[in-house]
C-alpha cells in the first residue's frame, strides 16, 4: 500500500506490519475537557489511537470534532467518527477540512445509527450521504484537492480514511463485496462491528483474501469484553448488529455472577488471539463501553504490550 | 396488491419491462425534446408514480437505482442507502429502524443474483442523490439532464466487478 498520505501514526504503524491496537472513547456529557481527558488518559497508554465517537446509538455527548480537537491538541492520536446521519454534504465537508486543520488525521466514515434508537427519536434524520459517499467525497477533498462541487481547495485535508464493517449481519454474502466498495470509494483502513462469532469471520476474510481485499487496507478487528450474562442479552438483542453466539452467552450463564466479569474478559483475551491468527488482520479495535478499567488488562493477557513508541513511527 | 408483491420476487421480469421502457423513452427523446422536457414530466408524473409506486412502492427520488439494486427501491430504506446495506441489520434479516420490514438491501442483493441483465450493477457505486430531482419523472430527469445528475467533481467508479 502507497506511502503514507496522512503523516497518521496510525497509518505509519500499520504500513510498518505492526499490529495496531484503536480503542474507543465515549465523548462525555459534559463540558468540562478534564471529563474526556480523564477517559482517554488510562486507554491512550495501552492503545496506539483513540476513536472518538460521533454521538453513538443517536444519544447526544460531545461532539467527536470536539473532543477529537481536545485531545489532538494535548498530543493524542485520535480516529474521528464521522457519522451522515446529523450533518448535510456541505457540514461535512466543512468538518473534514476543520478536522485535518485542528491536526486530526483519521477519520472513520460511518453512516450512524438510526435516530430512532437514541434518547431523542423526534430527531429529523439527515441521511444526505451514506459512508460510502462520504468516504469518496474525503477522497477526492483529499486526493483531487476539491470539493464536490469542483471548487478548488488551497491546502487538501491529509487524510487516512476509514470505515466500518459488519461481517456478521445479513446479506452475508454481499457483506465482502462491499468492503470491496469501500476499498473502492476510498478506505485505507476498516474496523468491524463486534467480533464474538469466529467461524462467521474466519469464513468473511477467506471471501476477502481471495478477492485480494486484504491487501487494499488494513483490517482492525472489533473487540469487546462482556460484562455479565445479562448484557450479552442485553448488546446482541438491543443492540442493532451485534451478533453473539448461543454458545458464548451460555458460557457466561454457567459461570456464577459474581464471576462473570473476570470470564468476560477471558473469552475477550481468546478473541483477540484467535483473530490475530488470521492472515489479513492489521490489528484490533477495543470497544468496551463502561468497562475502561480492564481494557489494559485485556491488551496485556492478550500479549500486546508495550504499546511501539509513537515517537519512532512515521 | 397480492400480484405486487409476487411480481417483486421475478426481478427478471421487471427488469426486462425496465430495459423496455428506458429503450422507448430514449427512442422518444428527439419528441420529448421538441415538445419540452418540463411539459413531459407533467404527463408522465402521474402515471410513474402510480404504477412505480403501486411496484417497487417508489418515492419519486427523481433518480432510479431500480436496476442498480436488485429491482428494489432503496428510498424506502429508513436511512435512503444507495450504497448497500448498513450494519445494523437484524438476525431475522428485518430493518434495524422497523422490526417489522425486511431490510431491502437483503432483498436487494438476493433479486440481484436472479437479474441477467443488470444483476452486477449492485456493485457500483451510486453518487449522492440530486436533491433538485426530488418529485419529478427519473425517466425524464435522465434523458435531460442524466449526464449531470452527479456532483461536478464526482468521477464515476469503475465498479467492483471482481466477482465470486
Ligand atoms: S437495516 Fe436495511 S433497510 Fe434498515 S436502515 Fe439498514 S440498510 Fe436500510
Amino acid at each position: 500500500m502507497k506511502e503514507n498520505r496522512s503523516g497518521s501514526t496510525l497509518e505509519g504503524l500499520l504500513k510498518s506490519g505492526q499490529v495496531a491496537v484503536t480503542a474507543e472513547v465515549s465523548p462525555p456529557d459534559s463540558a468540562n475537557p478534564e471529563d474526556l481527558l480523564k477517559a482517554a488518559r488510562e486507554l491512550a497508554i495501552v492503545s496506539d489511537a483513540l476513536n472518538l465517537t460521533d454521538a453513538a446509538g443517536a444519544n447526544c455527548h460531545m461532539s467527536s470534532i470536539g473532543a477529537c480537537a481536545l485531545l489532538a491538541h494535548e498530543g493524542y492520536e485520535v480516529v474521528m467518527q464521522m457519522t451522515c446521519r446529523d450533518r448535510n454534504r456541505i457540514a461535512l465537508q466543512g468538518d473534514l477540512l476543520g478536522a485535518s486543520a485542528i491536526g486530526i488525521k483519521n477519520v472513520l466514515c460511518l453512516t450512524g445509527d438510526d435516530v430512532t434508537i437514541g434518547d431523542q427519536p423526534e430527531t429529523k434524520r439527515v441521511f444526505d450521504f451514506d459512508s460510502i459517499q462520504l468516504l469518496h467525497t474525503a477522497k477526492t477533498m483529499r486526493d483531487e484537492s476539491v470539493f464536490l462541487s469542483g471548487r478548488q481547495i488551497s491546502a487538501s485535508p491529509k487524510l487516512f480514511l476509514g470505515a466500518a464493517v459488519n461481517p456478521f449481519v445479513e446479506p452475508i454474502d454481499f457483506r465482502p463485496l462491499r468492503l470491496a466498495k469501500k476499498i473502492e470509494a476510498g478506505a485505507d483502513f476498516i474496523q468491524t462491528q463486534y467480533c464474538f462469532d469466529i467461524k462467521r469471520f474466519q469464513d468473511y476474510m477467506e471471501t476477502v483474501r481471495r478477492l485480494g481485499l486484504h491487501e487494499k487496507c488494513y483490517i482492525l478487528v472489533g473487540v469487546g469484553p462482556l460484562r455479565s450474562e445479562l448484557a450479552a442479552e442485553f448488546l446482541r438483542t438491543k443492540i442493532p448488529g451485534v451478533v453473539i453466539p448461543d454458545a458464548l452467552v451460555n458460557r457466561m450463564r454457567k459461570t456464577p455472577k459474581k464471576k462473570q466479569r473476570e470470564e468476560g474478559k477471558r473469552i475477550c483475551v481468546e478473541i483477540i488471539q484467535k483473530v490475530l491468527e488470521i492472515k489479513g488482520v492489521a490489528g484490533i479495535h477495543m470497544m468496551a463501553y463502561r468497562q475502561e478499567d480492564i481494557v489494559g488488562e485485556i491488551i496485556e493477557e492478550a500479549d500486546l504490550l508495550p504499546r511501539p513508541d509513537k515517537e519512532m513511527i512515521q | 396488491m397480492a400480484i405486487f408483491g409476487n411480481l417483486r420476487n421475478h426481478p427478471h421480469w421487471l427488469e426486462t419491462a425496465y430495459q423496455l421502457v428506458e429503450k422507448i423513452f430514449r427512442i422518444a427523446d428527439p419528441l420529448i425534446r421538441r415538445i419540452g422536457y418540463k411539459r413531459v414530466d407533467r404527463w408522465m408524473h402521474l402515471p410513474e408514480k402510480l404504477s412505480k409506486g403501486m411496484l417497487f412502492d417508489c418515492q419519486m427520488c427523481g433518480q432510479c437505482t431500480l436496476h442498480f439494486t436488485g429491482m428494489t427501491c432503496p428510498m424506502t430504506c429508513p436511512k435512503n442507502l444507495r450504497n448497500g446495506p448498513c450494519g445494523g441489520v437484524r438476525s431475522d434479516k428485518t430493518c434495524e429502524v422497523d422490526p417489522e420490514m425486511i431490510c431491502i438491501w437483503v432483498e436487494a442483493y438476493e433479486r440481484s443474483t436472479k437479474m441477467k441483465v443488470y444483476g452486477n450493477e449492485i456493485h457500483l457505486i451510486q453518487p449522492p442523490l440530486n436533491q433538485r430531482f426530488a418529485g419529478k419523472s427519473a425517466f425524464i430527469n435522465e434523458l435531460c439532464c442524466g449526464d449531470n445528475s452527479a456532483p461536478p467533481a464526482w468521477k464515476p467508479t469503475k465498479g467492483t466487478e471482481i466477482l465470486l
